[in-house]
């Protein structure tokens, strides 16, 4: 079967700052994988560069038998023309750290507009569908609020059922709690472990540790641009390998 | 009196509106070709709204009026001069406009257009659906003042022989020997702004659904 997600030998450096190194992953459908890690080691620029947000420099991308980039003899990142990138945006969703919801949209807008305009989608359809997500996330009565009227944990749940009423064949999420209290935090989790039991695919940046063990299938731990450790969340978060993850997590058990 | 200050208001009223028709779409296209990334195009656009700000209203409308016989010899007509009018209000205040779009549409965060390209928005329907609606809030109360101050730069038309109101003013009163003409033509700019604040007040007021 082919992967949801290939990555092969990603390079990606800002100036001199060489914040990707060689990084390799595939997804298969219905995994859940959890990318962890210090802040500045390369995981948002990972995330990014699977998004389409930055280029790589080097390496190979492909989203199941789409391919977006590939490295050409001179070792630079060759990526596919506009009808390809249009078409590999259709196969991925993303959920940001601070949401980016559209301020000036109803939530049901913010969730239904790119369906109906993007994805040229019927209007009713999109708009069924779009309210069965938001009943979904718990929020079917704030549909005709704006997001500045919801709490933060609220927005982030908008912010997943934009993704979702996209059907991407993968989501990924950027430390989707980061921008959120502990409390707000639990419910875009709940929403997160929902999803999981449904087997849909999903990358997520977090710094929750538990939660990521608890949901993720598999684990990646990242430092200064290069993949330290990966394997089973499980494994590799109760029983670390690598000096570093083993510092890493010791930090979070101290809290 | 009034009657022919009214008259007057007519031609004040269709500068003021004509202005506005062109100006304010010229000046989203005059403040995206000052941010072009093509480096001719944002230098020339620079160079336009330079020259724009940098001389008087005044003096542009009389260059254009004037140009085409001075510079080229050619005649142009009893109309021109409206003409003429036009261009040199629709030019000058684009330009203004077009730095008041700019200063807003940089003030819209890089997250929204992550967020419309990984929707898979194109550039069109990022900029007319996400960001221009935005943009119109934040900029309102710097186009307000604009927008007031153009009420009272139509009177400039004066130096082309239209007879706009404050040109009837001036002649009511130079031929009556009386301030009556100057003190009614300025309650009318007056009342007119009111009118333009209250509107403004409204859209402010229309747009208040959301904060950001």
């Amino acid at each position: 079967m082919q992967p949801i997600v290939k990555l092969e030998h990603a390079k990606k450096s800002f100036g001199d700052n060489e914040v990707l190194k060689d990084i390799s992953l595939t997804v298969n459908k219905g995994d859940v994988l959890a990318i962890i890690g210090p802040s500045g080691g390369g995981k948002s620029t990972l995330l990014r560069c699977l998004t389409l947000l930055e280029t790589l420099d080097a390496g190979d991308l492909s989203y199941g038998d789409l391919e977006v980039t590939k490295t050409d003899a001179s070792g630079k990142a060759v990526y596919g023309g506009k009808d390809v990138l249009k078409q590999a945006r259709t196969k991925f969703g993303l959920v940001f750290q601070n949401f980016n919801l559209f301020p000036h949209y109803t939530v049901i807008k913010n969730v239904t507009d790119a369906p109906i305009n993007v994805q040229k989608r019927d209007k009713a359809e999109a708009l069924a569908a779009g309210r069965a997500l938001l009943e979904k996330m718990g929020l079917a009565e704030k549909e005709d609020m704006v997001p500045c009227e919801l709490s933060g944990g609220q927005q982030q749940r908008v912010a997943i059922a934009r993704a979702l009423a996209m059907n991407p064949d993968v989501l990924f999420f950027d430390e989707p709690t980061s921008a959120l209290d502990p409390e707000l935090t639990q419910d875009v989790l709940k929403v997160i472990r929902e999803l999981a039991a449904e087997k849909m695919t999903m990358v997520i940046v977090t710094h929750e540790m538990n939660f990521a063990r608890d949901v993720a299938d598999y684990l990646i731990f990242m430092d200064g641009g290069v993949i330290v450790e990966q394997g089973r969340a499980e494994d590799v978060i109760n029983n670390p390998q690598q000096e570093r993850t083993r510092a890493f997590l010791s930090k979070y058990e101290e809290e | 009196m009034l009657e022919i200050l009214f008259s007057g208001f007519l031609f004040t009223a269709q500068i003021f509106i004509t202005t506005l028709i062109g100006a304010l779409p010229l000046g989203v296209i005059v403040a995206l070709c000052r941010m072009s990334k093509f480096k001719p195009l944002a230098l020339i656009t620079r160079g336009y709204i330079s020259i724009m700000r940098g001389t008087p209203l005044m003096l542009q409308l009389m260059a254009w009026a004037y140009g085409p016989y001075y510079l080229f010899g050619l005649s142009m007509g009893a109309d021109w001069k409206f003409v003429a009018c036009s261009i040199g209000f629709i030019l000058n205040y684009a330009a203004y406009f077009a730095e008041i779009y700019r200063s807003g549409i940089q003030s819209i965060p890089k997250g929204q257009y992550e967020a419309a390209s990984v929707l898979g928005y194109t550039r069109a329907q990022t900029f007319m659906k996400i960001v221009l609606p935005q943009v119109i809030k934040r900029i309102l109360p710097a186009m307000g003042n604009e927008i007031i101050t153009l009420v009272k730069d139509t009177s400039l038309a004066f130096v082309l022989g239209i007879m706009e109101m404050f040109s009837q003013a001036k002649a009511l009163a130079s031929s009556q020997v009386s301030m009556l003409p100057y003190l009614l033509a300025g309650a009318i700019y007056w009342v007119f702004n009111l009118v333009v604040e209250m509107a403004l007040v409204r859209i402010e007021k229309k747009l208040s659904y959301y904060h950001d």
